[in-house]
């Protein structure tokens, strides 16, 4: 079949949905769109898992441990449900899932454009075009870095890289490196720079101190237990800013150690105030380091008060959420980050010290090929807990998107479980779809060998 | 996660801020993103010697030329061991009033927003600064401060890490507070 309604390519078919993205999200929407009976295809730029895949550092462990690791119909079921999947275990796991759940992923597929159509969207990709009455956005939250303004001021003798670029520290210049930003990302980058033998110094805004255990089990069982990953976003104070914090200081190891400031200045390295801006080849610091790290302190001192309070108050819940566990420990208070006298404000990059600057300043979706109006005046995506700003648009995947664990692995469950049923309702709304294109034969889905 | 704080019945505290009024201004510049942008002025006019008087009045803001009550006038001057004639503060003594006032608003702003009751506030400031540097003894000494100090003495209905919270809560807001931590091109001409 050769159809060219608009003689704008190739009409590669026609479903009801189109899922970009076969990371965890997009899989478990097609798990969801599947058991509603809702026909559609997942268009994957590369192989499934594509960023799991290729754009991870190698020594990375996922910050959530196994037990955490679930999608829908789905779960980790090997002998250390404790431990952190390395990124070629998570391969393993998205790609055996969407053997499973046999998703209909069509592979190398590059979404170049998605428009809206009389009665739905238009999907241009770089093999052909679909059309279809909704899409999922399920290319995930780290599409394009978040650089600074400055960030293109660098001195030539200075190497600059992404975290996504990053895969070990042989890569770097044997001179001194800094950090930008502290949250997971950059904490645990700091570390192995430091181990390798460079000099490392770290700009520290705000950030979310964490520990990895507390009494005795892993942060992630209490926040599970606390139900703080579930919390909603539309019951909380203020998302914009809720969506906007950084990911806390983690790291997932077989000895399950805390990575937090002090651990890094204990391991040599320097903390410095947030990068401010870079002069005459002179990156400048914020003085405002003590306030971020008190900051840090006492929210962290609130998330320990909140979970010894609902030990005290719910023993029994204690027992029965963390069943088959060894018993709690007592309550404990950590020491505060200590934050050097006089933290430097400056640090000439001209001068040989430094050969490197790694930008650990976050990332943000890259939907340029989005040629739809839901976008606001600082060009992130409108939505209301995944559902997009025009009908039939939906997104996953995104910081406490519907829930504080929207972003996490078995996070995707519950949002899907959401959108799923809300993309029924506007498919099924008013009249019947007019087909007036044959939709094509679908090929056999074409699932990437994990 | 909520904040927990010592709350007084709703309603009854008061530090004399209207949050309402602040949440409004909040919820009406997202909206109006060009209301959202000020520029505050000032004018310095020389006496004589180190002597300086500065007039603040108008300002802009909420799209059209706003003014304050009344101009409020500031005089600069350096202290007699400077062999000067001490007609006011110095101009680095203004920058630690900006600064304390900034934070110490803040923190008044805060409290009643978190429903904190206050009784008293005060900070207390210092500045370190080595004269070598603005004298060009040693060109390595920078002229500003070499770092500030600020006590906080708060006597309110609240726990000690509240209070730590409401502190750490107005520095971050506080526009002085970033004036002084971040670096600012500032751009002179001669008209």
């Amino acid at each position: 079949m050769n159809l060219r309604p608009f003689g704008r390519g190739r009409l590669t078919g026609t479903v009801d949905v189109v899922v970009v993205g076969a990371g965890h999200s997009g899989l478990a929407m097609s798990r969801q769109l599947t058991r509603l009976a809702i026909d559609h295809v997942v268009l994957e730029r590369g192989e499934v898992a594509n960023s799991w895949r290729h754009e991870r550092w190698d020594s990375l462990r996922l910050l959530t441990p196994n037990w955490q690791s679930r999608l829908p119909d789905y779960a980790y079921d090997g002998p250390d449900p404790d431990g952190f999947m390395t990124m070629p275990d998570v391969v393993d796991f998205v790609s055996g899932y969407a053997r499973f759940i046999a998703a209909p992923v069509r592979t190398g597929v590059t979404v170049t454009s998605v428009r809206a159509d009389d009665d739905g969207y238009r999907v241009e990709t770089d093999r052909g075009a679909w059309r279809c009455r909704a899409v999922v956005l399920a290319s995930g939250a780290h599409g394009a870095a978040n650089l600074p303004a400055f960030a293109d001021s660098v001195p030539d003798s200075v190497q600059t890289l992404t975290t996504r670029e990053y895969r070990h520290p042989d890569q770097l210049d044997p001179r001194g490196v800094l950090v930008v930003g502290a949250s997971a990302s950059g904490v645990q980058l700091a570390d192995e720079i430091a181990r390798s033998g460079r000099e490392v110094t770290l700009c520290v805004g705000e950030h979310i101190r964490m520990l990895r255990t507390y009494r005795g089990l892993d942060i992630q069982r209490w926040l599970d237990a606390l139900g703080i990953l579930d919390e909603r976003y539309d019951t909380i104070d203020d998302v914009v800013r809720a969506r906007r914090v950084p990911s806390p200081q983690l790291i997932g190891t077989p000895e399950r150690r805390t990575l937090d400031l002090n651990a890094l200045s204990d391991r040599g390295v320097t903390l410095a105030g947030r990068l401010a801006g870079l002069q005459d080849g002179k990156a400048q610091f914020s003085g405002a380091l003590a306030n971020h790290c008190a900051m840090a302190d006492l929210k962290l001192g609130r998330l320990l008060d909140l979970i010894d309070s609902w030990v005290e108050e719910n023993p029994a819940r204690l027992a029965s959420a963390v069943a088959g566990l060894r018993p709690a420990d007592a309550a404990e208070r950590f020491a505060a980050t200590r934050v050097p006298e006089n933290p430097p404000l400056t640090l000439d990059l001209t001068r040989g010290r430094i050969g490197t600057i790694l930008w650990a300043t976050g990332f943000r979706p890259d939907l340029d090929w989005l040629q739809v109006p839901v976008f606001d005046r600082k060009g992130r995506l409108r939505h209301d807990g995944g559902v997009v700003d025009a009908p039939g648009l939906y997104v996953l995947g995104l910081n406490f998107m519907r829930r504080r664990k929207s972003s996490f692995i078995h996070g995707a469950e519950s949002d899907v479980r959401e959108l799923g049923a809300h993309l029924v309702t506007y498919l099924s709304r008013g009249e019947v779809r007019p087909r007036r294109f044959e939709p094509t034969q679908f090929a056999p889905a074409r699932i990437a060998a994990g | 996660m909520n904040v927990t704080v010592n709350k007084v019945a709703a309603g009854k505290v008061d530090n004399g801020v209207n949050v309402e009024a602040l949440l409004g201004a909040r919820q009406a510049l997202t909206d109006a993103p060009d209301a959202a942008r000020f520029k505050w002025r000032a004018t310095c006019s020389w006496v004589n010697g180190t002597h300086s008087r500065s007039t603040v009045q108008s300002f802009f803001g909420l799209g059209a030329e706003q003014a304050h009550k009344a101009a409020f006038t500031y005089d600069a001057d350096h202290p007699e061991v400077f062999a000067s004639e001490d007609n006011g503060s110095t101009p680095v003594e203004y920058v630690l009033v900006a600064l304390a006032s900034c934070l110490t608003a803040g923190v008044a702003a805060v409290a009643q927003n978190r429903q904190i009751q206050l009784r008293s506030v005060k900070a207390t400031v210092e500045a370190g600064m080595d004269l070598q540097g603005i004298l060009g003894i040693d060109s390595e000494v920078r002229n500003g401060f070499d770092g500030i100090k600020v006590v906080f003495d708060i006597d309110a209905d609240a726990s000690r890490e509240d209070i730590a919270a409401l502190v750490a809560q107005s520095q971050k807001r506080s526009a002085v507070f970033d004036i002084v931590t971040n670096p600012t091109n500032v751009h002179v001409e001669v008209r």
